[in-house]
């Protein structure tokens, strides 16, 4: 199983534009990933309400899982995407 | 007036003249606790699938149909529709034998409450998740889709009340007018009407009594709405209209009445789908800047350099005119996860405005100091003001603090009863003055600016509200302060000429009320103003008074 923490680089937070863009993204790949915070339950990275029930703030630390062929590449696309300032593009 | 038809008094919140037949904005569906599953387990959790995925569907084609703020809205909630986890919940409900219906309002309800309880911008996800709920179990009952109807020819939305979910997919062209049986001047329907030009009525509760498809005339000035209207009176209206319209186009530039009184003309700003589109109104600048929208949705506050960036953009967008920025503004009706004290029992009484300085002085300290750079070089005329300021000390250390950032122009906002009672001492211990009527009336009155039933209380025509004005413009006046008024009560043309009566020196509305007070102060000269503003100060209450410089003041 791979596993990757990551810092929310979005200034908004993982909300609104930045949320969906990375639910989009994560159900792009061809593995099941799963999101978490520290001390929480990991959640469906498919499923715009469990992210956003998350509540992940700017600068907070989130944990991405993922189990299966492609999984390693799946979480390093997604945790690039985490990291940036999602809100900043147009 | 033609005898035979039925007249329904209101408010007017958005002048016009509309006719057509009323169509009911369809509530919410309500389904039976006991509704009993039509198939078996399978099909039941596969018609509630389908109908869930319908509704994405529908969202979705709304969306593409659309741009800007009101596609993203619905492209949001399409996603949501399709989540995953939600659609698992369905299926699971419907296979413990729940009816399709049932196990959808369910489990919407159950991610709902998750998100509500999280409030701020996830409360705000909460009503979009309820909003989808009620689509798909409309869907699965048969029962008409809630919210504006979607049909191909015009007609006039009547409502209950309406709120900001209910009107994002309200198409103007599709909608003559609207008319509310609850509300009150400053609900979002007031504000949502003015801002897309249609004519609206509010707190009309005559209109409950009307059935789908009878035809009413919409006096949006008038605050009236008539039913069953002969065809010659709905001419006669129209015609009048017209020719208004004409007169409209025939004025334009800086404010002025009759005998050539400058009367500033300014428009209030917030968060702009389209700066450009705004900036380019025959305004003199902006006379109130709301920065909530900059703190709102966060959880902590912007970075000076963020703030700087946001309010570079509007300095540059109005470059050679006026702005006049309110600083933060968090409180009340206006939450901020930062700032705002949960415990407090009565927010709009509590640390608001100005107030949250005293807890959080940094956040007003970045402020100034964002503004300040943003001003610099910027080729336009940047003032301050705070919102909520109660006494002549305040003003003056906010005035204080301003100029200490290089901010020369700072002025104090007159919304608490106790400053306009001590106009004077304020006026002295900064450089302008601004009324905010809608607090000022909601303070003045002891009315919650949304209890729709005291509506009346909050009319700004009420002769106490004008006499704090009148103390308010006559400080201004004596110390050499100009003082200036954002509420809703500028962008009332008649209201317009009062307020000037008292010497107010501008006025600040939304874009689309610009022509109307535009017109209404070129053909009144200053002592007409005057004379209209002893009136209304004399008048019993705010209807009477309204009523009685309507009449005075009527011009051709």
């Amino acid at each position: 199983m791979a596993q990757r923490n990551v810092v929310i680089g979005s200034s908004v937070g993982l909300h609104a534009r930045p949320a969906a863009l990375f639910v989009q993204a994560a159900a792009r790949q061809p593995v099941k990933v799963r999101i978490a915070k520290a001390g929480s339950d990991p959640v469906d990275a498919r499923s715009i309400l469990s992210v956003l029930a998350l509540d992940a703030r700017n600068g907070e630390e989130v944990v991405l899982s993922a189990e299966g062929e492609g999984d390693e590449k799946a979480l390093a696309e997604l945790a690039e995407l985490l990291q940036s300032d999602l809100d900043a593009q147009p | 007036m033609n005898s035979t038809s039925t007249q329904l008094a209101g408010i007017g919140v958005s002048p016009g003249i509309a006719s057509g037949p009323v169509e009911w904005l369809a509530p919410p569906p309500v389904v039976p606790h006991d509704l009993a599953p039509a198939g078996d387990p399978e099909a039941e959790a596969r018609i509630a699938g389908e109908a869930v995925a319908a509704t994405a569907d529908d969202l979705e084609a709304r969306s593409s149909s659309l741009v800007g703020p009101s596609a993203d809205v619905l492209a949001a909630q399409a996603m949501m529709a399709r989540d995953p986890v939600l659609g698992d919940r369905i299926a699971e409900l419907a296979g413990e034998g729940l009816a399709a219906a049932v196990a959808v309002a369910m489990a919407f309800d159950e991610f709902r409450e998750q998100l509500a309880a999280a409030g701020g911008y996830m409360a705000e996800r909460a009503a979009d998740l309820a909003d989808i709920r009620n689509r798909a179990v409309a869907r699965l009952l048969g029962v008409p889709m809630p919210g504006v109807p979607d049909l191909d020819y015009p007609f006039v939305l009547l409502a209950g009340d309406l709120s900001p979910a209910d009107t994002v997919n309200l198409d103007p062209a599709h909608v003559l007018a609207i008319v509310t049986e609850h509300g009150g001047p400053t609900s979002h329907t007031a504000i949502i009407s003015k801002s897309l030009g249609l004519p609206a009525v509010v707190g009309c509760a005559g209109v409950r009594a009307l059935a789908t498809g009878t035809i009413v005339m919409v006096d949006g000035a008038e605050g009236v709405v008539i039913v069953d209207p002969a065809a010659a009176l709905v001419n006669e209206r129209l015609g009048r209209l017209a020719a208004r319209r004409a007169a409209l186009t025939g004025v334009s530039g800086p404010g002025r009445t009759s005998d050539g009184m400058p009367v500033q003309l300014l428009i209030n700003l917030g968060r702009e789908r389209d700066l450009g589109v705004v900036a380019a109104a025959d305004a003199e600048g902006v006379g109130l800047y709301r920065t909530e929208f900059l703190f709102l949705e966060r959880h902590d506050a912007p970075t000076v350099e963020e703030q700087r960036v946001a309010y570079s953009e509007v300095f540059h967008a109005f470059a050679g005119r006026k702005v006049v920025v309110r600083t933060l503004d968090a409180g009340a009706d206006k939450p901020l996860r930062f700032v705002t004290q949960p415990d407090e029992p009565n927010p709009a009484l509590g640390v608001r405005g100005l107030r949250t300085s005293r807890l959080f002085p940094d956040l007003l300290d970045g402020q100034l100091r964002a503004i300040a750079r943003a001003a610099s070089g910027s080729g336009t005329d940047v003032w301050v003001m705070a919102p909520m300021v109660s006494t002549a000390g305040e003003a003056a250390a906010f005035a204080a603090q301003a100029h200490s950032h290089g901010v020369p122009v700072a002025g104090a906002m007159i919304e608490v009863p106790a400053a306009a009672l001590q106009a004077s001492a304020v006026a002295a211990a900064c450089d302008f003055l601004s009324l905010g009527t809608n607090d000022l009336a909601q303070y003045t009155f002891a009315a919650d600016r949304m209890a729709g039933e005291l509506a009346d209380l909050l009319d700004p025509w009420q002769p106490a509200l004008l006499e704090l004005i009148r103390l308010t413009a006559d400080a201004g006046r004596a110390s050499g302060r100009p003082v200036g008024v954002c509420g809703e009560a500028a962008s009332d043309p008649l209201l317009a000429l009062v307020l000037v009566g008292f010497g107010v020196t501008s006025l600040s509305m939304a874009t689309t009320s610009l022509p109307e007070v535009r017109l209404a102060l070129s053909q009144h000269s200053l002592a007409e103003c005057q004379a209209l503003a002893a009136m209304a100060l004399r008048a019993p209450d705010g209807k009477a008074g309204r009523e009685t410089v309507r009449t005075a003041s009527a011009k051709v």
